[in-house]
C-alpha cells in the first residue's frame, strides 16, 4: 500500500558517524566482521584438509604457503579472529540469559572480549612456536 | 488508521501465526545451539592445527586420520558450516535490498557452505579410511 502512493520524505534516523564513539559498538561491528572474514577463511581449512588427503606434493604446497609472509599474515589474521568472534560469541550467550546489559557491564564485556582476544591469540602464537621449534 | 492493517486476530494468534517470515524462532536458536557447540569443538580445532604444526605429510595423514582427532574435525566442520551459513544469511538479509542479487546471493550462500562440507568431510573420512 505504502509504495503504491506517493513517496512521502520521511525523516531518517541518523546514521553511525552522528553518535559518539563506544568501545562496545566497536566490538559489535568486529563482531560480524570477523564472522564474514573466517566465512571465507573456511576456505584455507578446506584447502589444507583437501591438500593433505591428496598427498605430500599438495600438502607441501600449503605449507609452503603458511611460511611466507602473507602466509603468516594470514593465519595470524585467522587466528585472532576465530578467538575474537568465540569470545564475542560467549559474550552474546550471556546477554541471552538476560544479564550483563548495564552500562558497566556492558563496557567491561567489549573489553573483555577484545583483551581476551588478543592476549589469547598471543598464548597460541608462542604455543604454536614452541611446538614449531620441537618438530624441527 | 490503515485499514489494511485491521486484524480480527489476536495478538497472540499472530504471533502463532509466524508473520510475514514465515517461520518463528528456528534461525535464532539453530545459531545459538552452534555457537555452544562450537566452543569446544573450536578449541579442539586449535588443539589439532598446533599439533599439526612444521609435520611432514605421513604424520599429518596419521594424525588427521586417527579416530578421536577426524571426529572433532568432522564435529568441527558440520557445526561451523551451519553456523557460518545462518551468519552469512543474516548479513545478505540486512545489507543486500533487490530482490534478484538477494535470492541469488542467498543460493551463493547455501552452495558455499554445500562445497566447503562436503569438501572438508571427503577429506577427513579419505584419510580417515585411507583409500
Amino acid at each position: 500500500m505504502a509504495d503504491t502512493k506517493a513517496r512521502v520524505a520521511r525523516p531518517l534516523s541518523p546514521h553511525i558517524q552522528i553518535y559518539r564513539f563506544m568501545l562496545t559498538y566497536l566490538m559489535s561491528g568486529f563482531h560480524r566482521v570477523t564472522g564474514a572474514a573466517l566465512y571465507f577463511g573456511m576456505l584455507l581449512v578446506v584447502w589444507w584438509l583437501v591438500a593433505a588427503a591428496s598427498g605430500p606434493n599438495a600438502y607441501s604446497r600449503v605449507q609452503w604457503f603458511m611460511d611466507t609472509a602473507i602466509g603468516r599474515l594470514v593465519l595470524l589474521g585467522f587466528t585472532w579472529g576465530l578467538i575474537h568472534h568465540t569470545l564475542g560469541g560467549i559474550r552474546h550467550l550471556v546477554w541471552d540469559t538476560l544479564h550483563g546489559f548495564g552500562p558497566s557491564e556492558r563496557e567491561w564485556l567489549a573489553r573483555a572480549t577484545l583483551a581476551g582476544s588478543i592476549s589469547l591469540t598471543v598464548v597460541v602464537w608462542i604455543v604454536g612456536y614452541l611446538v614449531l621449534g620441537g618438530a624441527r | 488508521m490503515d485499514t489494511e492493517h485491521v486484524s480480527m486476530k489476536t495478538p497472540l494468534g499472530r504471533v502463532r501465526g509466524l508473520g510475514a517470515a514465515r517461520s518463528g524462532t528456528q534461525h535464532f536458536w539453530q545459531q545459538r545451539l552452534t555457537s555452544v557447540a562450537g566452543i569446544p569443538l573450536t578449541i579442539g580445532f586449535i588443539v589439532i592445527v598446533i599439533a599439526l604444526l612444521g609435520r611432514n605429510h605421513a604424520a599429518a595423514v596419521q594424525i588427521l586420520g586417527s579416530p578421536l582427532v577426524a571426529i572433532v574435525m568432522l564435529l568441527f566442520i558440520i557445526t561451523t558450516v551451519y553456523h557460518m551459513c545462518l551468519g552469512m544469511q543474516e548479513i545478505i538479509v540486512d545489507y543486500v535490498h533487490d530482490d534478484l542479487v538477494k535470492f541469488l546471493a542467498l543460493i551463493c550462500n547455501t552452495c558455499f557452505g554445500v562445497v566447503v562440507a562436503l569438501a572438508s568431510i571427503y577429506a577427513i573420512l579419505k584419510l580417515s579410511f585411507g583409500v
